[in-house]
């Protein structure tokens, strides 16, 4: 490197953070979501719910071997993937809804990031004592205290880390029965893979990344700011209040100083060590623990809270003008589309969802050869059948055709099937061929329909397709 | 670039420059995370890595092995011999099972339909079609219409010993050349042709003057109905389905020149599980016959007993 470049910083090692300890409002909501939201991945995968005799027991399970996921009361096939793409869609124009209201209090309070590192830094906390004690601890020589607490430390991050990758592996798999296999030390080894790889993410993630992961490899927080505008709530510091900022001693005359004492708690408390002093930043995952740490600090002096607070924009330009700020505004446009989107996909996975057909009937026309001619001058065309039996019961299905004069079906099989008689167990499809002759109609090509009946309850689901007599 | 070594600050931005600059524009130094270049140098070791296990770098007449000795040859190996373990399962149960027994047990028959589907590609659709529709001198197998029978048994023979091939047990028959070995004259093909066109119609062809030169020359093996023979496989000449086609042309050439198309053997190269699996194919393919009243009251295929 040459001289006159030295200077020049082009990669920056990551400062470490070591957040104080804070109560207050926020603190305690990021408190019930980290435990909500963890408890919900804990247990989810134990919740037995009972499906009949032919269907997995457990509520939440993504079966990939089967092709099946459940939920709860729901249940949906390959075929039905786009109600997983409503789900997704409905999960991107929420975070876009909450983003445009609240900031990224997703970011704050309840992505699984956050969680995770929220968890870990109290393990830290716990084992290592508070900011200073962590930093002089970390800082400090070599000595037995430093060794231990730091094993201990990272032992504790990697078995939170093996449960949360162990649970990972259950939504796939039957719960207990995986449980059980792991205590007998007989899993395979593409349940050992994805345990391990997760494992190592989420103690690198947690444990090192932290603050990294938002500002440097998280897509979502940078976008979210689209979402943002002039009424959006944003950790704001009161500048018109707080500056000039400076030290205050008890009783002393508050002339010519500002609210703010400048007393860093703000940026003690900083999961990403930013000064939020400075206005809002690409950073500020918008947990508000710095506003708990002021109000904290301003009950001390006595003076009033809010110092930091969840604002919005149109606010604090308010206040530089010295206006009274407007109260904050739920109902604009942006929020009405969010919201409208939000009942128009919503209502229409919820329809999907519950008037899904348990039966389902597909039929292909065969390409090649696209009919054939029988020596008695008839003409016969093949079709691919597929009988979906979504339901849990084993089926009889009885099948007929209409539209072409005089044809006459035969269905190919192994076994007792007839058109009459054709049986499709629980959860499954059948796929059977069927044959279709008929005298050779004077048009080239008919439609021709297929009728599937359930025998046990009526149910009819009909297919159109062709019956090709000529090239 | 600026020689003294303070920071150069964009007046704008408020951010470090590199200090270089083009035509008066200046890049802005956001230092990358020095994780960021660790990951690059864990990649670049990685790929050493790499390069030493797996087969990498082009060489004259390959590429270097790599130390592991992987290949995606062998990979593939490898999952077709996995693929036979699987396969053994049924094999030993399709063994042993007669065709009536395959047609009763669905996964008997499903495990030969999706092994006949697949030696069909694999050696019959050269000249019968991917769809076993057929062409001009090769038989369509999904219609009604067999010249050498068309129960499971006879189509069997069919495959196992193919037709007039090198092969002592196949199946042999020669339609004379009439016209060119002197047989019969033109006008004697032309009247037998004439004859033959009017077969597949409505008209009362007794009549016709080569009524008597087809009972003589070719009821033999034809039938006196015309109605064809599966013995000599001699096809039927009564229906629509014409293997040479049907038109004045086609059948002059037929009479005249005799026709005479080979299959082969397929013993000789498909081990007799492949050949049994094709059989069901061919059998269900639509136009598969039931054995004529053997077991009257037959668990076989469903299908024909359908009538309504």
């Amino acid at each position: 490197m040459s001289d006159d470049t030295q200077d020049i910083q082009l990669f920056k090692k990551q400062e470490r953070i070591y957040p104080k300890r804070v109560s207050g409002t926020y603190r305690n909501l990021k408190w019930l979501a980290m435990i909500v939201c963890l408890a919900i991945y804990y247990i989810a995968p134990f919740i037995r719910w009972d499906r009949g005799p032919n269907a997995p027991d457990q509520a939440v399970l993504i079966d990939l071997n089967h092709g099946r996921a459940y939920w709860f009361w729901f249940e949906i096939w390959p075929q039905e993937v786009y109600i997983l793409t409503g789900i997704l869609i409905l999960a991107a124009i929420l975070l876009f809804f909450v983003t445009s209201l609240f900031g990224r209090v997703w970011c704050g309070y309840f992505c699984f990031h956050t969680v995770w590192s929220d968890l870990f830094i109290w393990v830290e906390r716990i084992v290592q004592g508070d900011r200073t004690k962590r930093k002089r601890l970390r800082e400090g020589p070599w000595t037995f205290e430093k060794i231990w607490k730091l094993v201990a430390t990272h032992i504790i991050w990697i078995v939170i880390s093996f449960l949360t990758a162990g649970t990972f592996v259950l939504y796939f798999n039957d719960a207990p029965t995986l449980v059980q296999n792991f205590l007998n030390l007989n899993v395979s080894t593409t349940v050992l893979w994805f345990v391990a790889g997760l494992t190592g993410s989420t103690y690198l993630m947690a444990g090192f990344a932290r603050e990294q992961v938002c500002t440097f490899m998280c897509p979502y927080a940078r976008f979210q700011s689209a979402m943002f505008d002039k009424d959006t709530l944003i950790i704001g510091y009161n500048k018109e209040r707080g500056e000039p900022r400076g030290k205050h001693k008890k009783g002393a005359d508050w002339t010519g100083l500002g609210d703010c004492i400048d007393c860093h708690a703000c940026v003690h408390v900083c999961p990403t060590g930013i000064d939020i002093r400075d206005g809002l930043q690409m950073e500020c995952i918008a947990c508000g623990l710095c506003a708990d740490a002021c109000d904290e600090i301003m009950d001390k002096v006595g003076l009033p809270r809010q110092l930091i607070a969840y604002d919005t924009e149109r606010r604090s330009e308010q206040r530089a003008r010295g206006e009274t700020p407007e109260p904050f505004k739920i109902f604009r446009m942006r929020t009405l589309y969010y919201s409208l989107v939000i009942l128009i996909v919503g209502s229409l996975m919820l329809n999907a969802l519950i008037n899904r057909d348990l039966m389902d009937l597909t039929v292909l026309h065969d390409r090649n050869p696209l009919f054939v001619q029988l020596s008695n001058g008839n003409i016969r065309n093949g079709y691919d059948l597929k009988i979906l039996n979504k339901s849990h019961e084993h089926k009889t299905f009885s099948l007929s055709v209409s539209g072409v004069e005089g044809a006459e079906m035969t269905l190919n099989s192994a076994g007792n099937i007839t058109t009459d008689n054709i049986y499709v167990p629980a959860d499954s499809v059948g796929k059977y061929k069927v044959f279709v002759q008929a005298p050779k109609p004077a048009e080239g090509h008919k439609d021709i329909i297929f009728t599937l009946k359930d025998l046990s309850d009526g149910t009819v689901d009909e297919y159109q397709s062709r019956f090709v007599s000529k090239r | 670039m600026s020689d003294d070594k303070k920071k150069d600050i964009d007046e704008i931005s408020g951010v470090e420059t590199t200090g270089h600059e083009w035509d008066g524009l200046k890049e802005l130094n956001n230092p990358l995370p020095r994780w960021w270049i660790w990951v690059w140098v864990i990649s670049i070791i990685w790929s050493i890595w790499y390069f030493v296990v797996y087969p990498a770098w082009p060489v004259p007449g390959g590429a270097t092995e790599g130390t592991s000795g992987y290949t995606q040859f062998k990979e593939l190996q490898e999952s077709q011999q996995e693929i036979v373990q699987r396969q053994q399962q049924y094999l030993s149960d399709f063994e042993k099972a007669e065709f009536h027994q395959i047609m009763d047990d669905p996964g008997l028959y499903a495990f030969a339909m999706a092994g006949g589907r697949a030696a069909f590609k694999d050696n019959c659709a050269v000249c019968h079609g991917t769809g076993a529709e057929g062409g001009i001198g090769y038989p369509n197998l999904n219609d009604d219409d067999w010249l050498w029978g068309g129960t499971m048994d006879a189509i069997h023979t069919t495959l196992e010993y193919g037709i007039r091939a090198d092969n002592l047990d196949t199946r042999l028959s020669q339609m004379p050349a009439f016209g060119k070995e002197g047989l019969l004259n033109k006008e004697q093909i032309d009247e037998v042709v004439e004859y033959v066109m009017a077969l597949s119609s409505d008209e009362d062809v007794t009549q016709m003057p080569g009524h008597q030169i087809f009972q003589q020359n070719c009821a033999s093996c034809h039938g006196p109905d015309a109605k064809g023979m599966h013995e000599f496989g001699a096809p039927n000449l009564t229906d629509g389905i014409w293997l040479y086609g049907g038109e004045r042309a086609d059948i002059y050439e037929t009479v005249y020149n005799a026709r005479n198309s080979l299959m082969p053997a397929w013993n000789e190269r498909l081990d007799d599980n492949t050949i049994r699996q094709l059989t069901v194919y061919v059998h269900q393919l639509g136009g598969g016959v039931e054995e004529a009243a053997k077991e009257p009251t037959s668990i076989l295929s469903p299908v024909k007993s359908m009538e309504e």
